[in-house]
């Protein structure tokens, strides 16, 4: 063996090792969000789930600021024009974990305008490609309804691999 | 080497808050039938109901941009779509969804915030009765 390759078979283990701990590392908080579930590391509340999932998709609750929800929760009758209302008990349970849940970083770094998860600069940039005529297609109507094109959404899913948008 | 995937316990620990939520659900819930809701309803109205009010009752605005047929449809034995979201909204006919009108507090949860959107106040228990009268006479 040539005295000069003395170290290239340690480098080599130990390149292949470093490499593959830099893209453990890299992946990992794709691996938490394996099957799709960004922004929502968190298991959702099951009554947040129910309460808040009705009318609209449960919105992952990491894609707001806690003072959003905390608005929200505020003024349940006059939710976006509508009346959503709870009885006291629920309201400060979900409220409690929304709270305790909301989004912190890049993705709910501001609360946005109206408390709309839709205006917020993350949410925009996410879906900057959609064009304007996609949103007021009659089986979408709002940005607000991820299912319409994200098919896995009822399930937390947003995987940018289960998306099919309408014509 | 391959990358650890999400263990089986993650995948089915929402399964396990369901089933907690249920147990919970099921001790706190009034269960009810339709037609004993119905019952109570007209009797609070001190009248009979009347189904054919409660269809035109239910598929006509009250001075407000939504009817309730806007979201629930016309004759609710289909899923309809929440008319601001596109969420789909299961049927409310209970023939066609035997989950509907099985709780007082969601009956009346439910009751308070639609005809609050539609109406701008709480429905009578007249009105009540009527639509509820009328939603049992509808067949798939």
């Amino acid at each position: 063996m040539n005295p000069n390759n003395k170290r290239r078979p340690l480098h080599r283990p130990r390149a292949a090792l470093a490499l593959a701990l830099m893209l453990l590392a890299a992946s990992a908080s794709s691996w938490a969000d394996g099957d799709g579930r960004r922004g929502q590391r968190v298991l959702p509340l099951p009554s947040y789930e129910k309460e808040c999932g009705a009318c609209h998709v449960a919105f992952p609750v990491g894609l707001l600021p806690a003072q959003s929800w905390q608005h929200l929760m505020a003024n349940l009758p006059r939710h976006y024009g509508t009346d959503a209302s709870l009885d006291t008990a629920m309201a400060n349970a979900i409220g409690v974990w929304l709270t305790a849940s909301a989004g912190s970083g890049k993705r709910a770094s501001e609360a946005p305008t109206d408390d709309r998860l839709t205006r917020g600069s993350w949410f925009v940039r996410e879906h900057r490609e959609v064009n304007a005529a996609t949103w007021k297609l009659p089986a979408v109507k709002s940005p607000s309804h991820c299912a319409a094109c994200h098919r896995g959404a009822e399930q937390g899913n947003y995987s940018e691999h289960d998306i099919r948008i309408p014509r | 080497m391959s990358l650890p995937r999400p263990s089986s316990q993650q995948r089915t620990r929402p399964l396990q808050w369901a089933l907690l939520f249920a147990i919970f659900a099921c001790a706190a819930a009034q269960a009810a039938t339709p037609a004993e809701l119905l019952a109570g309803y007209s009797a609070a109205a001190g009248a009979p109901a009347v189904a054919a009010r409660g269809q035109a009752f239910f598929t006509t605005t009250h001075g407000r941009e939504w009817s309730c047929s806007a979201c629930h449809g016309v004759t609710p034995v289909q899923a309809g779509r929440h008319a601001g979201t596109g969420k789909a909204i299961e049927a409310l006919a209970p023939a066609a969804n035997p989950k509907r009108f099985t709780d007082a507090a969601t009956t009346e949860k439910w009751f308070r915030r639609n005809c609050n959107d539609v109406l701008g106040r709480e429905c009578s228990a007249g009105e009540k009765a009527d639509v509820l009268a009328w939603l049992q006479t509808l067949r798939r």
